[in-house]
């Protein structure tokens, strides 16, 4: 069965810090784990949030492009302002967790989130 | 034929910047009224071109980067990405996934690792590739409108 999850309960299962965002009652449908942003690209989700390690401004713009709706940083990573200024600028929610990949993936995983394949 | 062609600079080098041109020709054609997904496939097409033209065609003195110039038709849009980089000695080998010559700096920021002509080829519904080693790349893609 699938659940029904918003920007808000990710940045409650993983005890977020939210850097931005603008519509917490957004759903997400999918979600995708990678400091690899070409394999991000090679696999279109819809309404997705990616979680990820990588902290450069390609983040934002490969988010932008897959029209991902909220980016999670794992590991307690801060991006810099202007990373930030720029997925506001494009309405793409930013959250920061403490929580590291595996274990941010396994939550969200075991919360009812898949991870789009076969759709 | 009623299409409407424009064109747009990457700069070389410029890593923080790459995706710019990517961004605007999304925005373009968004509000053109080109369909969501179309307009997608096409930004993910142009973004992995565009990040290649910064990685494999860097200024170091000379003006780097390249040009990319898209072409919106009724039937289908056309993406022609040039640079004057340094060119692909096989261009077999870099259509394989997996294959790379980026630095490792490269595969630092999220990129180099093999996949970006392949996904460009997966995204398009015509893909074509020329590259002179030392005189540059160009990548013609289309992707149809009426799928």
């Amino acid at each position: 069965m699938r659940c029904v999850v918003t920007i808000k309960n990710i940045a409650e299962l993983l005890v977020c810090d939210i850097l931005t965002c603008e519509e917490p009652d957004k759903e997400i449908h999918t979600a995708c784990g990678s400091d690899m942003m070409s394999d991000v690209l090679a696999f279109v989700k819809d309404q997705a949030v990616l979680l990820t390690g990588l902290m450069n401004p390609q983040v934002i713009r490969t988010a932008e492009m897959m029209d991902i709706i909220c980016i999670v940083f794992v590991r307690g990573k801060m991006p810099h302002e202007s990373v930030i200024e720029l997925a506001k600028d494009r309405g793409i929610a930013v959250l920061t967790t403490k929580h590291r990949m595996f274990e941010a993936c396994g939550l969200l995983y075991s919360n009812g989130l898949g991870g789009g394949a076969g759709h | 034929m009623n299409g409407v062609s424009f064109n747009f600079t990457v700069p070389g080098d410029d890593f923080t910047r790459a995706g710019e041109a990517s961004s605007a020709i999304k925005n373009k054609l968004k509000s053109m009224g080109i369909p969501p997904a179309v307009v997608r496939n096409v930004a993910i097409a142009v973004y992995e071109g565009e990040i290649n033209m910064v990685i494999h065609a860097p200024g170091n003195g000379r003006p780097g980067g390249g040009i990319i110039t898209i072409t919106v038709e009724p039937e289908a849009i056309t993406m022609v990405l040039e640079d004057k980089g340094r060119g692909i000695e096989d261009v077999d080998k870099a259509m394989q996934e997996g294959y790379t010559t980026a630095a490792d700096e490269v595969r630092a920021l999220g990129f180099g690792a093999g996949m970006g002509l392949p996904n460009m080829k997966n995204y398009s519904d015509e893909f074509a590739i020329t590259s002179t080693v030392g005189v540059g790349t160009t990548v013609t893609m289309k992707i149809y409108l009426n799928k």
